[in-house]
């Protein structure tokens, strides 16, 4: 399993061919209290910097682009009624989708956890 | 509003303060502003509506307007100096009794608002009102004011101190360890008191909702009384963002938002602010339309929704089960003490009755949003016994 982040803030954990996808404890502080997520459906196709999610917090809605292309196989059904988990816990079950990746040669465009970390300093 | 450039922003006498408490600072009606601290913006909400919020307001524009040739009888300079003002509004200017605190609109000839603002006679001098407008309005409301005063009457800002909101059922317990005669007040009433060598003006009045006070204070003494009531453990600060998320659910429209030159009291569901005497006579700016529309009924109404799903922000479209265009939403988010998403909409006068289904247009979806009542949550205010 690695870690991928985006320059929007997004992160792709890739675990073969599936990436789960969510936004970064960074994303998340800089957004405040979580209140609607807004998520696409399973089997949903989508290439890289498409729209996948909609994250509102209490002043803002802001789009989540998809980091690479590939379908839509699991949403995180628990963001329906607890969105404040991407508050809480961005990186784990504050979780947004699962995909299957098409190409994981789009993973390396991305940066890693210390170059993220550089990113966002 | 656009945003400024941070260089040009103005900054409150407390800025240090909000940066120490962890305030996140963002430009706001020209100022730099915390819109959140470390709790975050349902934190601090929550906690104004159990506890006590400490707000910095002192973008907003606080200022007062004294008689120049007083008689000395102080309700024959109240009258004087009320007729100056009344040509401008729609209120009861001259009916105010000392340290009666009145909601008020700026209106233009056509009759739509240039501002709402609050108008009070002093309690202590005969002639003087204490007049508070917005931010975003105020260099015009100023000059608007002073021009129509010149002469007869001094006109001065008093936006260089800090104004403070302690807001909540708290507040009232926490004002009484610092100055226990202010308790005494009434909603919408106000009075001055020496603290700490320092003259504060203290309204029992706010933007939330809840019983609490307004406290205007000079620069000098404002990191003091900032700190004392900081120290009280019943109060935490609360930023810009609790403050809109508290008066959306409280149905108090916001200047620039909610209302605009364009809109009229009655349309806006503002008729309160309409004084008998003020329409028997007519003698307000726009009386004509007003008052046609009070007897015949507005273009558009000011309602409130409860939203179904993600929040209908301003300028979201409002349409009918059919799918036709009857309004738009002027303010719209996520209510914490509800749980839901609630907004205030301007829709077709038909269409306004609590309970009419009507659909937000949300990301090009239609989610169901009921027209109900304001306030979403309600008022809590300390009204006196009489």
């Amino acid at each position: 399993m690695s870690t991928h982040f985006t320059e929007d803030h997004e992160y792709i954990r890739q675990d073969g061919a599936t990436g789960t996808v969510g936004i970064s404890d960074y994303a998340q502080s800089q957004l405040g209290d979580i209140v609607f997520v807004e998520l696409p459906s399973v089997g949903a196709k989508f290439t890289k910097g498409d729209e996948i999610a909609v994250v509102e917090s209490v002043k803002a809605a802001s789009e989540i682009y998809a980091p690479v292309s590939g379908t839509i196989t699991e949403v995180n059904a628990a963001l329906t009624g607890a969105p404040d988990l991407v508050n809480s816990d961005p990186m784990g079950a504050g979780w947004f989708i699962k995909m299957s990746i098409d190409d994981a040669g789009e993973l390396t465009g991305l940066m890693d956890e210390a170059a993220y970390q550089n990113h966002i300093a | 509003m656009a945003d400024t450039p941070n260089a040009d922003l103005k900054k409150v006498v407390l800025n240090d303060r909000h940066v120490a408490a962890g305030g996140r600072m963002v430009p706001f009606g020209g100022y730099s502003l915390p819109v959140q601290y470390l709790p975050g913006i349902i934190k601090e909400h929550e906690w104004t509506r159990t506890h006590a919020g400490l707000f910095d307001v002192s973008h907003m524009g606080p200022s007062f307007l004294e008689l120049k040739n007083p008689s000395g009888d102080a309700d024959a300079d109240h009258a004087a100096v009320a007729a100056l003002v009344e040509p401008l509004v729609c209120g009861d200017i001259a009916g105010l009794k000392p340290g009666q605190v009145r909601y008020t609109l700026l209106l233009n000839d056509q009759g739509g608002i240039l501002d709402d603002l609050m108008v009070a006679r002093s309690p202590r001098f005969g002639g003087t009102l204490y007049i508070v407008v917005n931010a975003a309005t105020k260099e015009a409301d100023f000059a608007m004011i002073a021009a129509a005063t010149a002469g007869k009457a001094k006109f001065t800002r008093a936006d260089d101190g800090a104004l403070l909101a302690l807001q909540g059922p708290e507040a009232v317990d926490v004002m009484g360890m610092l100055i226990p005669e202010a308790t005494e007040l009434g909603f919408m009433h106000y009075g001055s008191w020496e603290w700490n060598g320092a003259r504060l003006m203290i309204a029992r009045s706010g933007y939330t909702g809840e019983d609490g006070f307004e406290i205007l204070c000079p620069a000098d003494c404002a990191e003091d009384l900032w700190d004392a009531l900081h120290a009280d453990r019943r109060v935490e600060p609360a930023g810009l963002g609790a403050r809109d998320s508290l008066r959306l659910e409280a149905g108090l429209p916001l200047y620039g938002h909610d209302l605009d030159q364009t809109t009229s009291p009655v349309e806006a569901d503002l008729g309160f602010a309409l004084s008998k005497r003020r329409r028997e006579a007519r003698d307000f700016p726009g009386a004509e339309r007003i008052l046609n529309e009070r007897e015949n009924g507005p273009a558009r109404v000011r309602v409130g929704l409860l939203v179904d799903g993600a929040p209908a922000r301003e300028g979201a479209e409002i349409v009918d089960t059919d799918g036709r265009s009857v309004g738009i939403v002027t303010s719209g988010g996520f209510s914490p003490s509800l749980g839901r998403a609630i907004a205030l909409a301007f829709v077709a006068p038909e269409l306004g009755a609590p309970g009419t289904r009507l659909f937000a247009v949300v990301r090009g979806r239609q989610q169901p949003a009921d027209v109900t009542p304001t306030p979403f949550v309600p008022h809590r205010y300390f009204r006196k016994p009489a």
